[in-house]
């Protein structure tokens, strides 16, 4: 079953053409990553999946009720007068839901994301690591089918970005929301996805897919396993191949 | 330490600054109606602080109305502007016209308005222009300051423009409003003397007319007098006012 589809979407913008024709099929449950060089549209391929932009030409199918979608962005996001927890509550009381049931959903949100005791912080005490856990927290809140991450460990050093890379597949594993994930670090997409596509610099196309077949959440020391080094070898392959027909 | 030496510093720089002018009108021998020794101040202070408090706190007490008088206008103008686009560029040169034309140039007119029997009424009105505009672009400017990420996510989860407004640009524009009214609060001090000498009537009984009395009864002392009390009310305020900013900036931070 498809949870949500572009079909040769493209998008013009008054500096050119950013994206496509492009087309990406998501499946229940499915971790899909895009991996380009930076202003390849896939951040655009993104929103148009996020219902926040149209396309020029081609159409979107997409899990469209609130809170069906949540975004993770490169940056937390979060709104620096609210607590942690008020954060969190926000996409719950936006549709309506009563203050104190919202609270405490949002309190067992970020139980998940491992941040149990810092309910009450503002966003300027937390570390970048833990202001983006507190972004996912708020993500995962509505229990969303389709969860699209832009870029979401870009800020973070590498000790944190591999913590959180691994939280967030065992995180999916058990929510199970297809997740769109954009990056430009190829063995990162290699890690979080089951499905790497590489795409070519703007206009941004498919220029290639690397099925990753390994289980999720990903074994001990997968980063050192042979399946895993051949497959960033290869997506490494096809975006240099990508990156050479553009020049 | 460092504290100490920061509060000390300027102090003694006074200190030695009125040592000089008290040690050079009495080796000169310079007139008292023309520069009156510091002594001669601190008398004439001493005689006269029952009259100049009471003044002061006229004065101040029309700043703080003039200042909340603007602060309600230039808030509610700014809330109805920023819905539209449209509504913002017609009200935004207005508002520039007013900023800067001189707020002397429009007393007169100001003071026939509010009745010649109410030069107080004319103070406020005019103070509060002097104020209206730092709040007035503080507010229209933190209103449209909010993370257009954040603004993307009340988007997707389909906030009402309703809820955009209460839970998004309003709590967004706290730090332009704090700064706005920090800067109007100096500016109504400054638009309350500017216009009670304009509206050159006693019936307002604030620290500017004190001065314009004594100069004109060439009591230098009293005049000099009167300034010191009002560089000390202006002074308070700003302090007063900065520490609300910063109390508040951290409840609004968490931090």
């Amino acid at each position: 079953m498809t949870i949500a589809s572009l079909h040769a979407v493209e998008v013009d913008y008054p500096r050119g053409k950013a994206l496509g024709p492009f087309d990406l099929s998501l499946a229940v449950g499915e971790i899909v990553a895009l991996v380009g060089p930076s202003g390849c549209g896939k951040s655009t391929a993104l929103r148009l999946l996020a219902g926040l932009e149209t396309p020029t030409r081609g159409s979107v199918q997409r899990a469209a009720g609130r809170g069906e979608t949540s975004v993770v962005f490169q940056s937390p996001t979060l709104a620096p007068w609210l607590s942690a927890t008020a954060n969190v509550a926000l996409p719950l009381e936006l549709a309506g839901m009563a203050r104190g049931q919202a609270r405490a959903e949002a309190v067992a949100a970020l139980d998940r994301v491992g941040l149990s005791g810092a309910e009450d912080a503002r966003p300027a005490q937390l570390s970048g690591g833990m202001a983006m856990r507190v972004s996912l927290a708020r993500a995962l809140v509505t229990r969303p089918k389709l969860l699209l991450l832009d870029e979401p460990f870009a800020a973070l050093d590498e000790i944190t970005r591999r913590a959180l890379a691994d939280d967030v597949l065992a995180l999916c594993a058990e929510l199970k929301p297809a997740v769109v994930f954009v990056t430009h670090n190829v063995e990162e997409a290699v890690y979080m996805a089951s499905r790497v596509i590489v795409m070519t610099p703007g206009p941004g196309r498919a220029a290639g897919e690397t099925a990753i077949d390994a289980p999720i959440p990903r074994p001990a020391q997968f980063r050192t396993t042979p399946r895993f080094r051949e497959a960033a070898e290869h997506v490494s392959a096809q975006l240099a191949s990508a990156m050479s027909v553009a020049a | 330490m460092k504290r100490l030496a920061a509060i000390a510093a300027p102090l003694v720089l006074v200190a030695i600054l009125l040592a000089i002018w008290e040690v050079s009108c009495r080796a000169l021998n310079v007139p008292a109606y023309f520069l009156p020794a510091p002594s001669d101040i601190g008398r004439s202070l001493a005689e006269n602080a029952p009259l100049l408090l009471v003044s002061a706190w006229r004065t101040l007490e029309m700043a703080l109305l003039a200042l909340l008088t603007a602060s309600i206008i230039a808030c509610s103008l700014a809330l109805v502007t920023a819905t539209s686009r449209t509504l913002e560029r017609a009200v935004q040169p207005l508002a520039v016209v007013l900023q800067v034309t001189p707020v002397v140039a429009i007393a007169p007119l100001v003071v026939i308005w509010a009745g010649l029997a109410h030069p107080e009424r004319a103070v406020v009105a005019l103070a509060a222009v002097v104020a209206f505009f730092p709040i007035f672009s503080g507010a229209l400017t933190g209103l449209k300051a909010a993370d257009p990420d954040l603004e993307r996510l009340f988007d997707l989860y389909g906030a009402t423009p309703t809820q955009k407004l209460a839970r998004l640009r309003l709590p967004s524009a706290v730090p332009f409003l704090l700064e706005g009214h920090k800067v109007a609060a100096g500016l109504a001090i400054i638009g309350a003397v500017v216009a009670e000498f304009v509206a050159g009537s006693g019936g307002a009984q604030g620290l500017a007319w004190r001065i314009l009395e004594a100069g004109n009864r060439l009591q230098t002392a009293k005049m000099f007098a009167a300034l010191a009390v009002l560089g000390l009310l202006a002074a308070l305020l700003n302090g007063a006012v900065q520490l609300i900013e910063r109390r508040a900036l951290t409840w609004w931070r968490g931090r």
